[in-house]
């Protein structure tokens, strides 16, 4: 249907429309995402074209002028046959699975308690936000004097309300306790987020909505299941979305916390990644892994974005 | 008998929450408040630790104050001869007094000062920039039939989903040839490219929520298309616009691995610095804490500032007409 701007352009005379002021709409439309485009694909595209195409041979970066050989697919039959790449690739599913649940519970579950709108809950609001405003790169070191065995504050806090003396057990040094070093630490930094993008989907749904159900008498559970819980849904799977898509590619927090260890305990795939690159300077193979791991996220983040459409058409 | 009159059946809307269960829903946000700040706390603690206080074990909760974390992070120092020390006149500033305590002697400025003014630079200007690029491209998307939208719109969605460490070095290569390396402009052509997808990705949503017939009724009336944005759409996106600034910003500020594995000395930002400030013994506590504090200032403030725009600019999608 044209718009009343298209309708009245229609109907100038073409002598005058001639003199008519303005670009088009689509040379506007143009002019507005073109320059996204180009900077998207100049910054973005290109290095991934040249990733991949590094993927096939055998290229290393600390020997820019040997002879670059393509060795085909060889890097990802032994990537996908590697058991510590599957390693690797179990600690990041661990660290994904646990920080996203505790996120979203107690992000949500704090982002209801604060639509109850208590007094000066919009003080907290902001105070519950700072933790979220740090560098987790700066976080991650900081938390490392923490969980000091010796010294940290963390191992104290707990010796002092378990009972537990406070240097039988290292977060970051022991195998059993590391992955959940890293856990806490992200659930610390990132549950505001969560709660933010529940706190948008709280505040939509119309008080008209709760009114019509208490006039039917429906309870307090009834109007959260019925109401709250699918109305907030959309948000919620947003917050997953964006939460899940930054932890797959984790790499400051856990690098200046563990270093992916003890050993490679919380290797996620981003400090794997680092490690054949950086250290192994391994590039052909490294960016293999690299490809190998977008095309994981990029695929699943399809399939979960559909499912989001949907949701939000109900 | 008329019944007591209790706090629940006094007059309240039936959709507001009863003052009780306001009060355990305060009690128990502010219980988590609390806990959460315990480590931030201990950071800025920590900021005002001697040196050797911040390492104590039980944790000092009470202690003497120190200028040591400040003073170590602005200055560099070098450890000198008691009979140099001697020979020098009487110090005159805090630093100094502090450097002598500990047989040292003040040689210049640190590097942390440039550093926050790279992350100033680099963090504000590319905020501006992912903002100006977001408004223009969700405007376009979200009024005007472009062909492949939903693909375009994933596309710029899976330009976020690529690991940094993985495309670091086609970029340092890239920038090397162009030039842009270690430089302030690269970091922030770098950081839009990264944040416009956010941007695009909200303000859409926002702009999406501002009803059309503003626009038409201003076309009607004579104005071009680029001034309606202009002078209808834009006034109106105001606050999805504070706080696509603040998440954009919050990246930038906080990115690490970029700036580590891109910058060197000229444009390096300050949190590749921060975790490698050493003392003589190890880590320098003190002034990693207090350099941390005074980082998350800036974005503190900033937040603090537009937290109303935050707040409900978060709600797109909200007010139901």
């Amino acid at each position: 249907m044209p718009s009343p701007a298209d309708r009245v352009a229609r109907a100038t005379p073409a002598a005058l429309a001639r003199r008519v002021r303005g670009l088009s709409d689509r040379a506007i439309a143009w002019l507005f995402i073109a320059p996204t485009m180009v900077l998207l694909l100049a910054i973005n595209v290109f290095p991934l074209i040249w990733t991949v195409g590094l993927s096939f041979t055998n290229y290393r970066a600390n020997r820019p002028n040997a002879p670059v050989v393509n060795v085909g697919i060889d890097h990802y039959v032994s990537i996908l046959t590697d058991p510590d790449v599957w390693h690797a690739m179990q600690a990041t599913a661990h660290f994904l699975f646990w920080t996203i649940l505790l996120q979203t519970l107690i992000g949500f579950a704090l982002a209801w308690l604060i639509d109850r709108k208590f007094r000066g809950h919009g003080f907290w609001t902001t105070m519950i936000l700072i933790p979220m405003m740090l560098s987790p790169a700066v976080v991650g070191n900081f938390w490392a004097l923490l969980y000091q065995p010796q010294i940290g504050l963390w191992n104290y806090a707990v010796s002092f309300f378990a009972g537990v003396p406070a240097s039988s057990f290292s977060m970051i040094g022991e195998v059993g306790l590391a992955p959940w070093a890293i856990v806490i630490v992200d659930t610390w930094m990132w549950t505001p987020y969560v709660m933010l993008i529940c706190l948008a989907g709280l505040r939509s749904i119309p008080d008209y909505i709760y009114e019509a159900a208490e006039v039917d008498r429906a309870s307090n559970w009834r109007q959260f299941w019925s109401i709250t819980l699918p109305m907030v849904l959309p948000f919620i799977m947003l917050a997953v979305l964006f939460r899940g898509i930054e932890n797959f590619k984790m790499f400051d927090m856990v690098n200046l916390l563990t270093a992916g260890g003890p050993g490679s305990t919380t290797e996620v795939a981003s400090i794997t990644l680092k490690r054949e690159a950086f250290e192994k300077w391994r590039t052909g193979y490294s960016s293999a892994f690299a490809v190998i791991l977008f095309v994981t996220v990029f695929g699943l983040a399809n399939i979960y974005v559909k499912a989001l459409n949907r949701v939000k058409s109900r | 008998m008329r019944p007591k009159l209790t706090m629940s059946t006094q007059a309240h809307s039936v959709v507001a929450p009863s003052p009780r269960a306001q009060w355990i829903a305060g009690t128990i946000v502010v219980l988590y408040a609390l806990l959460t700040m315990v480590p931030l706390a201990w950071i800025f603690l920590t900021a005002f630790k001697s040196g050797p206080d911040s390492i104590s074990y039980p944790p000092k909760l009470v202690f003497t104050p120190s200028a040591e974390g400040f003073c170590n992070l602005f200055n560099t120092r070098s450890r000198q001869t008691d009979e140099y020390l001697a020979s020098l006149p009487p110090a005159t500033t805090v630093c100094d007094r502090q450097a002598r305590a500990n047989n040292m002697v003040l040689v210049g400025p640190s590097n942390y000062a440039p550093r926050f003014v790279n992350s100033l630079v680099i963090a504000f200007g590319s905020t501006a920039l992912s903002v100006a690029l977001g408004v223009t491209a969700a405007y376009a998307f979200s009024r005007f039939r472009v062909p492949l939208k939903d693909d375009l719109l994933f596309f710029i969605l899976s330009t976020r989903m690529m690991p940094p460490i993985a495309v670091a070095i086609p970029i340092y290569l890239m920038y090397r040839e162009l030039g842009l390396s270690d430089t302030r402009l690269g970091m922030i052509l770098l950081y839009t490219a990264v944040n416009v997808s956010l941007a695009v990705w909200l303000l859409k949503g926002f702009i999406d929520e501002i009803p059309r017939e503003y626009e038409e009724a201003a076309l009607v009336d004579g104005y071009t298309r680029l001034q309606a944005f202009y002078k209808v759409v834009l006034p109106q996106a105001t606050t999805g616009i504070v706080a696509t600034a603040i998440f954009c910003l919050i990246f930038a500020w906080n990115e690490y691995a970029f700036a580590v594995l891109l910058t060197s000395g000229e444009a390096q930002t300050a949190p590749p610095f921060i975790p490698i400030i050493i003392g003589e013994g190890g880590q320098d506590w003190p002034a990693v804490a207090a350099g941390t504090a005074l980082f998350l200032l800036p974005i503190l403030v900033f937040t603090v500032l537009l937290r109303r725009h935050l707040l409900r600019g978060i709600t797109f999608g909200a007010v139901r007409k």
